[in-house]
């Protein structure tokens, strides 16, 4: 059988009208699954750069990938494995101020270091950085309390050491 | 130099090397077409009656020469009328660059008339677009857009120009046209291990499609074939690389291929498929297509390679730098037994064949041959008629049938082979149906306007074939919406009415002195051939099926 995997992508992008529409377009149209996806403009600013998360096998991110490169607009795809990535996302959580719950919320907090940014009578926001994973474990943990509402950035990574991916132009 | 936008448009063109352009104008080019009115000497501007055949023809001059074509429509319907024109070219790899224009810049985004999102709607069928907002820019996204048309895997670039664009001024440099990156060769790493499995082959078999054509590789192909004693099977999309008299020559291959070229690929222990994606029109069933052979694959598009049948060795090179790097590497060498099994297999494909008399669509055909000149160029629409042109008609240089075959668009041929006189200054031949000629006749005009030397086969089946077939084979003969028998259209007339000279036959005896009269007519000319509305194309493999499914006759 074909095995599944979890790839991390970055794509560094020409910062023009619609590029993110054109690398959208490209998932879409050949369906490929996307857990997560970020945007943001980068050290330079004629370049934008993407992070993409996305499952499949090695076929579907070799197909991935050679599409990207068709796009003119794309400058450089990397792949990063886990071990050679640092890579961090941000959560904000907003939990029920509940008089039973709050106890064990704060201590949760304190243990994943997350931090209150806004505390009223109903509610308690808070906001975690850090591995997906460990996010993923916090929420978990939250579940057993009264969720409002959870907003994600979506993960980033760069690479350790001192590669830079303008300077890479092939996977 | 200072210039108006739509001037630096066309200097940018004409300073590409483009010779000739089709379209059609509105208010959103209007500026343009001032500019092409200004130019008109070092520029050709052909009108044609829909911005659909200005897309085709503009295809069909990139297929028969090799070069960009070049199309221009109006904004809203012009550039959406384009859409089709666009598809059909991306998917058979056409470098085409399509100009629109839009509404000014300031207008953008609030559905002004005639405002449409085109590079919104041809993302999925461009190879890349542009918006241009910024005069500054204009000049430098016309050079590219023909850089990335024509490079590498070849396709469509689409450049929408604001209005404002086009009225404002800046300075121009003229440049010379841009030569695009030449294409690589594949490295050595895969080509000993593509080299040890073609020597160890026993059965191998070479397989040219569409990317074979782009890359001129006719000389290379046979080099190899003859080297390692192979036959040679064509896509639909290569038809005409290899001239159809070269020995080891089988012709086309899939769904409606010949029956010694479809059987051999499924008994080959070695394809090497060259610039082929394996469409399933050609292999049917993709997970039980050769699966006992081996495949060597080249492509210049390195996402072919990992799309569909997976390959022993994938080389990633342009097919014919990569052939010329691969034959010091290959051991000449006979093949007697795999040579006299393919001769068993034509010699099955001769017993069976198909030799009636009176108007069949063969016969038609070979008598078209009589008529074929190696420079003239082949267009077809798409049905049956496309079928029987691509397994009857007879090539001697590439370049010289154009189909299409990814789309399949009917309504294709007619702008296909008005593009393709413009390109090559030589007749020509245009083989179609009577339901895909009622979608372009009306560009007909176009050709007797031009004085195009344009000879029209109009098979008539009174149906639309190709779909009537499938009908027939499995839907039980629920011939739902596919008989035309009850139009009364006078296609003699009609053509007159153009200003073209026709014929309708309905022996072989009136069709011999009516090619003649067509050919020798330097206007358009349309033969109407009477063909009977059961006329299957043969062989068949049943979608979906795989290669040992192949119905050679009905009722076998
Ligand atoms: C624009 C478009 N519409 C519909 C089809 C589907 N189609 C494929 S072949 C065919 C029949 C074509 O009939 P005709 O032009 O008479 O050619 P024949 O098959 O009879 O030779 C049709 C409707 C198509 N390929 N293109
Ligand atoms: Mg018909």
């Amino acid at each position: 059988m074909i095995s599944m995997n979890r790839y991390t992508l970055a794509i560094l992008v020409r910062n023009q009208f619609g590029v993110l529409n054109r690398v959208t377009s490209m998932f879409r149209r050949r369906r490929f699954n996307i857990n997560c996806l970020t945007v943001s403009e980068t050290e330079d600013t004629a370049y934008s750069r993407i992070t993409v998360l996305f499952e499949g096998d090695d076929n579907h991110k070799r197909q991935l990938v050679s599409q990207l490169y068709k796009l003119p607009d794309v400058v450089s795809v990397r792949e990063f494995e886990r071990e050679e990535t640092v890579s961090s996302e941000l959560l904000l959580i907003k939990m029920a101020n509940v008089h039973d719950d709050r106890e064990e919320i704060l201590d949760a907090a304190n243990a994943f270091d997350a931090q209150i940014m806004d505390y009223s009578r109903e509610s308690i926001v808070m906001q975690m950085t850090g591995e997906s994973r460990r996010i993923d474990d916090f929420i978990e943990l939250m579940r057993d309390f009264e969720i409002l509402e959870i907003c994600r950035t979506g993960v980033v990574s760069l690479e350790r050491g001192s590669s830079v991916m303008r300077n890479v132009t092939k996977l | 130099m200072v210039l108006k936008g739509a001037d630096i448009l066309v200097r940018s063109l004409i300073d590409q090397g483009c010779e000739v352009v089709f379209g059609y104008p509105g208010g959103s080019v209007i500026d343009i077409y001032d500019s092409l009115y200004r130019y008109q000497d070092e520029i050709t501007h052909i009108l044609t009656s829909h911005e659909q055949h200005a897309a085709h023809a503009a295809d069909g001059y990139a297929r028969a020469t090799g070069k960009v074509g070049v199309c221009i429509a109006t904004s809203g319907p012009g550039c959406t009328n384009l859409v089709t024109g666009i598809a059909t070219a991306f998917l058979d790899s056409v470098p085409l660059v399509a100009i629109t224009g839009n509404v000014a810049t300031a207008n953008i985004g609030t559905d002004g008339f005639q405002e449409i999102d085109i590079t919104g709607i041809t993302l999925p069928i461009t190879k890349h677009n542009y918006f241009v907002s910024d005069i500054s820019e204009l000049a430098d996204v016309v050079r590219e857009a023909f850089e990335i048309a024509s490079s590498d895997r070849p396709g469509p670039v689409l450049v929408d120009i604001a209005k404002d664009v086009q009225v404002d001024r800046y300075d121009y440099q003229r440049r010379n046209p841009v030569v695009p990156d030449p294409r690589e060769a594949a490295g050595d790493e895969g080509l000993a291990q593509a080299a040890t499995i073609i020597n160890n082959a026993k059965r191998p078999f070479i397989y040219v499609g569409g990317g074979a054509l782009a890359s001129e590789a006719t000389k290379e192909v046979i080099a190899l074939s003859e080297a390692i004693d192979a036959p040679i099977g064509n896509s639909l999309m290569a038809t005409s690389l290899i001239p159809s008299d070269t020995p080891r020559f089988l012709g086309l291959e899939g769904m409606h291929g010949h029956y010694s070229s479809t059987m051999a690929i499924k008994e080959a222990d070695c394809i090497i498929a060259l610039g082929a994606r394996f469409n399933d029109r050609s292999t049917g069933d993709r997970t039980k297509f050769a699966r006992k052979a081996k495949v060597v694959r080249i492509d210049i598009d390195e996402s072919e390679l990992s799309k569909t049948v997976s390959g022993k060795v994938d080389l990633h090179g342009d097919v014919k730098l990569t052939l010329q790097r691969l034959y010091p590497l290959i051991k000449p060498q006979e093949r007697p037994d795999w040579a006299a099994r393919i001769a068993e297999l034509k010699e099955f494909e001769a017993e069976n064949a198909d030799v009636r008399e009176g108007m069949t669509p063969k016969n038609v055909m070979l008598a078209v041959n009589e008529h074929l000149e190696p420079e003239m160029t082949v267009t077809t629409d798409v049905g049956q008629h496309q079928m029987w042109a691509a397994q009857y008609l007879r090539f001697a240089r590439p370049r010289t049938f154009l189909t299409s075959g990814g789309l399949g668009t009917m309504g294709f041929g007619m702008g296909a082979a008005i593009g393709a006189h413009f390109g090559t200054n030589k007749r020509s031949v245009l083989v179609i149906g009577d339901g895909g000629f009622a979608m372009c006749l009306n560009d007909l005009a176009t050709a007797v306007t031009n004085k195009v030397p344009l000879t029209v086969i109009l098979l008539n089946n009174s149906v639309l074939g190709m779909v009537r077939q499938w009908q027939r084979l499995f839907y039980e003969e629920r011939f739902s919406n596919t008989t035309l028998d009850k139009r009364v259209t006078d296609y003699v007339a009609l053509a007159k009415a153009f200003g073209a000279g026709a014929q309708r036959v309905t022996t072989t005896d009136e069709l011999g002195p009516a090619l003649e009269e067509a050919f020798a007519s330097d206007t358009p000319y349309l033969v109407e051939c009477v063909i009977d509305k059961d006329e299957l194309v043969m062989p068949m493999l049943p979608p979906g099926g795989t290669l040992d499914d192949i119905i050679v006759r009905l009722g076998d």
